[in-house]
């Protein structure tokens, strides 16, 4: 990779994730949006985001000599997600089970 | 390795042994994913447990949103300092080598500073992290984070010393390599970090 390829990219990069960052404090500060939109606006930022630094900075790319790596990191993202899914999903039951008679009375 | 003898037709297809450079980036990668995973195993706790503040402060009492913006650029400008110093490697430029991985270092060792003084005045506050399940589970995650830069900054160190007194030799920037994967890898955990530990606890 040349020098000046490479500062641009990760000139890119910085652009970018300083921008969907901004973005993301802006997102938790203002009044402008939808109050239950916010934490899916910030989970999706969050997301673009990794994918910005993923790119340009670890260079994940779709290259021949790159399909290990990106092998590895589908089956990375799809134990994280088994892992906290499943955790909340466990312990959200768990909640709703050991939960009093009359607190679960009151739930519903 | 003797190419001719796995190839004996003198067949010239691509899919001879990989680059040494490839291999070692492959291998620490797969580190990094099982570290990902085990702070996947930190978010769930927290995420469970962000609600138990038995009566204690809540995130949205605690947290300064300001602090954390700091923070974020820090991290962000020290990943940033970071690939310059990689480019420089590929130049083979000593000079801003050491300068970009300065500039690595201390910003990053900034961000520390700042992270060490949010806990000093979370303790201080009785906000400690025996004070109750939410606490305990914010200050294992962000202090797992913290470690890891931590950790982080001493390797940096060791990579300076090491471009100065070894020079551009291939196993030396192998290992620079791994430190930069390590590095980017430490702020895309601290994006998930501020999104979902910060943003979202401090919104009201």
């Amino acid at each position: 990779m040349s020098l000046a390829r490479g500062m641009r990219s990760y000139l890119l990069g910085l652009g970018l994730a300083a921008l969907l960052t901004t973005a993301s404090f802006w997102t938790a500060t203002t009044h402008v949006i939808y109050g239950p939109a916010i934490p899916v606006a910030i989970v999706v930022l969050a997301l673009a985001q990794m994918g910005i630094h993923l790119v340009f900075f670890l260079h994940i790319t779709t290259a021949p000599d790159n399909t290990n790596n990106v092998l590895a990191l589908a089956f990375g993202i799809l134990i994280a997600c088994l892992v906290i899914f499943g955790s909340l999903w466990i312990m959200a039951n768990l909640n709703h089970n050991m939960m009093a008679a009359h607190m679960a009375s009151q739930a519903l | 390795m003797n190419t001719v003898a796995l190839h004996p037709q003198g067949a010239t297809d691509s899919a001879g042994p990989a680059s040494r450079r490839i291999i070692v980036g492959y291998g620490f990668w797969l580190f990094l994913l099982s570290d990902i995973i085990m702070f996947s195993a930190f978010f769930a706790t927290y995420a469970v447990l962000s609600g138990a503040t038995d009566g204690g402060p809540t995130a949205a009492q605690l947290f300064d949103s300001r602090n954390v913006a700091v923070e974020t650029a820090c991290l962000l400008a020290s990943s940033f300092a970071c690939g310059m110093a990689s480019l420089a490697v590929g130049e083979r430029n000593q000079l801003w080598t050491q300068i970009a991985l300065l500039a690595t270092g201390v910003l990053g060792a900034a961000f520390l500073a700042l992270e060490i003084k949010e806990f000093e005045s979370l303790v201080a506050r009785g906000a400690g992290p025996t004070r109750s399940g939410f606490l305990s589970a914010f200050f294992t995650l962000v202090g797992c984070h913290g470690l890891h830069i931590t950790a982080g900054l001493l390797w940096l160190g060791t990579m300076m010393a090491q471009f100065l007194a070894k020079g551009f030799r291939e196993t030396i920037r192998h290992r620079f390599l791994c430190f930069s994967l390590f590095w980017h890898a430490l702020d895309i955990i601290w994006i998930a970090i501020f999104s979902l530990v910060y943003l979202n606890g401090t919104r009201v």
